[in-house]
């Protein structure tokens, strides 16, 4: 969010100002909100939930992990996606509970029936743990190398739903503008990762397509322009 | 500067009440006030200030801070008359001080002359009820300047061969090129088409205490925190309000409009907060709550006098509704573009604007314009291109390449008016006040639909010379929602065939006004919000003169 102080300062000193007063102002803030989020993942005990419980946030947390990945780059475990999902079930997303509570259970048995034996999702390899999304949704598993084969559409699954409403909130608990208050995307690094810049004022050129352009001129003379740079 | 903002006390008559505070209402009410009428501006919605604009795509998309709430106030839709109407969303309109002007994208295109007199041009079309305006791109001309000058625009002058004449340049030069907008024009001149700079509603330069826009990314459905975008809120609220004679009252929700026995408006009756029920009197009222809530306050302020629905004894109230025709279309480009910094449209061409209809074999024209209007989120769930993984690392990779590379090219159009598209009050559900729940009734003429998809066409082979290395088109449906909200009360000369005059007065009852989107004759080619403020403006003037003369004070 943009303060009133920033606001002012931009009427009388324009972008440049703001650029970096922004930056400058909310930079210790990103770096207390990164170092936060990796304090939690550490130490999950400390974290009172809102709506899970501690073992249904684990497995949560690993489902959401399936969805976007820690692979070399942050995913949703660094981004604090479960905590954004806790929160969003006590708020906006009040009518979704009943998918989270009614989904888990099929989830686990889908996991005993694939892997007899296995305990949770969160514990399962993450070669198991592919394996059972892509049962769930096969038409978005297209590129999954453990699809397991077999037909596993279920009457009534409650599991469908669930995967659906949990891909869109971990898309949004990893993408959340950092600074809204809904503990998603900590420490900015869902941006990063898609590459967006931090900061909400920005100043052209925005890429080096825009760098080198010329300013607009009318159809005649670039006709007249390119002319003339043919002839050289 | 303090500014003692007035009071007024519902039982005092005041000279207007004007229901809705957006685009229209936050013109008429700036006018007037300024033209030393006391005036009360009733707004549904809460009075929020830069300060309450954030980013935070839940609270604004999903929590609905800015517009109507589907839970609150459910709609309903069918496709034909014949059909029941099943609950769902239908539309979204802003619904707080600022009205839609709040979260618009801020295209700002004139309406041309053709949009005036396509129906005497091109002679009648089956299926529609096209018809001439009654005014011409002449009588608004003087208006679309006002709204450049006063309202915001930025804009170049002369960039277009197919611009409607104009009698002065734009206050401030475009804004910074993006880089769609450089590879929009670079494709657009190799197929000999005419691109050029978008005429926005956001400032490129600091202008009567507002900031320049600061390339944030959030523009579509937000509120802007600087006020470089020209909403009324932005605009014509603060000068409304310093006039001394404008009292803005939020959270006013107006169900009926009052009538006294020989037929004359004497105020408005609302809801406030706690839902406690008032009548504002007022000796003229103006709807200006958009092409929805204008028409449903008409039919649910029907009595005895008026058994149809208030100023309805043309029966169009509510109908004629036209959506714009639209087509989206999304490239993916091999080089980082960042589209996602700064306002949404920096190029457009209107060398589509009008159709040849016997050689394309529909009616219809439009523009295209190059955008990136998905913020994170919104991408995150559909701005990947079809068949890409749902989830995993190639979904995580996708999004990590794309959101960067990522623009679409959006074909605008017309939409014919016809009779059975319509808002109109539904007889079982009801919103949170126990009022009757819009009910929209919607099926796109064909020639509509065969607009979209010529657009989409356009726009695909103009991804193709863009070099796009992906490219995709949104599926083209019949229309079952919409945000232009156009037509539903419509001006004329005929009381059989239209519902205000060209002053904006009801044809029905003297001092009742209608000015909003509900007013527009023909659609445009997609860009109304323009045309509603050039309206507003003009209909003040219209609505000051009338006064002057004393024919709203008997």
């Amino acid at each position: 969010m943009i303060t009133e102080l920033d606001r002012r300062k931009f009427l009388t000193h324009g972008i440049a100002a703001l650029g970096a007063t922004w930056t400058a102002a909310h930079w210790p803030a990103v770096v207390a909100a990164a170092e936060h989020a990796h304090h939690i993942a550490l130490f999950p005990e400390d974290q009172k939930w809102e709506f899970f419980t501690p073992a249904e946030a684990k497995e949560i947390e690993a489902l959401a992990s399936c969805i976007i990945p820690s692979d070399g780059t942050p995913g949703a475990r660094e981004a604090g996606v479960v905590y954004f999902i806790d929160r969003a079930l006590v708020t906006f997303a009040i009518d979704d509970q009943k998918k989270y509570r009614e989904g888990l259970p099929e989830i686990q048995e889908r996991l005993h029936e694939l892997f007899p034996g296995s305990t949770s999702f969160s514990a399962a390899t993450p070669e198991q743990q592919e394996a059972v999304l892509a049962s769930i949704d096969e038409a978005g598993a297209k590129n999954v190398p453990h699809r397991p084969r077999g037909n596993f559409n279920r009457p009534n699954s409650a599991a469908q739903p669930l995967f659906e409403v949990l891909r869109v909130h971990t898309i949004a608990g990893f993408l959340i503008d950092p600074e809204a208050d809904r503990k998603g995307n900590r420490g900015g690094v869902g941006w990063a990762v898609i590459g967006r810049e931090p900061g909400h004022s920005f100043q052209p050129p925005f890429s080096a397509i825009d760098k080198g352009y010329p300013g607009w001129q009318p159809a005649a003379s670039v006709t007249a322009a390119t002319k003339d740079s043919n002839q050289k | 500067m303090r500014i003692d903002l007035p009071k007024y006390k519902t039982s005092d008559a005041v000279d207007f009440v004007i229901v809705g505070s957006g685009a229209a209402g936050g013109i008429l009410a700036k006018e007037l006030s300024s033209n030393g009428f006391s005036v009360v501006v009733l707004e549904q919605g809460p009075y929020l200030h830069e300060k309450d604009f954030s980013h935070d795509e839940i609270k604004v998309l999903q929590e609905d801070q800015l517009t109507n709430h589907p839970k609150l106030q459910p709609n309903t839709f069918r496709k034909t008359p014949q059909d029941k109407a099943k609950p769902q969303r239908a539309l979204v309109y802003g619904r707080a001080v600022g009205g839609t002007s709040n979260h618009f994208t801020a295209n700002f295109w004139r309406f041309h002359e053709i949009d005036f007199k396509e129906r005497s041009k091109i002679g009648a079309v089956a299926g529609s009820t096209l018809t001439d305006w009654p005014i011409s791109y002449a009588d608004l001309e003087p208006y679309y300047t006002k709204v450049e000058w006063e309202v915001g625009v930025s804009g170049l002058a002369g960039a277009s061969p197919f611009d409607p004449p104009r009698s002065k340049p734009y206050p401030m030069p475009p804004l910074p090129v993006k880089s769609n907008g450089v590879i929009f024009e670079r494709a657009a001149r190799k197929l000999g088409w005419n691109p050029f700079p978008a005429p926005m509603a956001i400032l490129s330069q600091p202008r009567a205490g507002r900031s320049a826009c600061i390339n944030c990314g959030f523009c579509l459905a937000f509120g802007c925190e600087v006020g470089a975008k020209s909403s009324s809120l932005a605009s014509m609220i603060p000068l409304a309000e310093r006039s001394g004679k404008c009292e803005i009252r939020p959270n006013s929700y107006v169900h009926k409009i009052a009538i006294d026995e020989r037929g004359r408006a004497t105020g408005a009756v609302y809801f406030d907060e706690k839902k406690n029920v008032h009548l504002q009197r007022a000796k003229a009222v103006i709807l200006s709550a958009n092409g929805a809530e204008t028409p449903r306050l008409l039919l649910l302020s029907a009595s005895s006098k008026f058994p149809d629905g208030l100023a309805n004894s043309s029966g169009y109230v509510g109908k004629n509704l036209m959506f714009n025709t639209g087509a989206v279309s999304v490239g993916v480009f091999e080089e980082q573009t960042n589209d996602y910094k700064g306002y949404a449209v920096s190029r457009i061409l209107h060398d589509f604007y009008e159709l040849d209809a016997q050689k394309v074999g529909f009616y219809g024209g439009g523009g295209l314009d190059a955008r990136f209007d998905l913020t994170p989120i919104g991408f995150g769930i559909g701005g990947l291109p079809p068949g890409t993984p749902r989830w995993g690392k190639d979904f995580k990779a996708a999004l990590a390449h794309n959101w960067t590379r990522t623009f679409e090219i959006f074909g605008h159009g017309t939409s014919l008016p016809v009779e059975n598209n319509s808002f109109s009050v539904d007889p079982d559900v009801r919103d949170a006040w126990g009022l009757p729940a819009l009910r929209l009734t919607y099926k796109d003429h064909p020639d509509d639909l065969k607009l979209a998809h010529w657009l989409a066409a356009r726009s695909m082979e103009l991804l193709d010379a863009a070099n796009a290395k992906q490219k995709w088109t949104f599926p083209i449906d019949e229309q079952q929602f919409g945000v232009h909200l156009l037509g539903t009360c419509r001006m004329g000369d005929d009381p059989k065939t239209s519902v205000i005059n060209p002053d904006h007065q009801t044809h029905d009852v003297k001092n009742l006004f209608l000015c909003d989107g509900s007013s527009l004759v023909t659609s445009g080619r997609g860009q109304p919000t323009m045309t509603i403020m050039a309206l507003a403006f003009r209909a003040a003037d219209r609505i000051i003169s009338i006064a002057k003369r004393g024919e709203l004070s008997t």
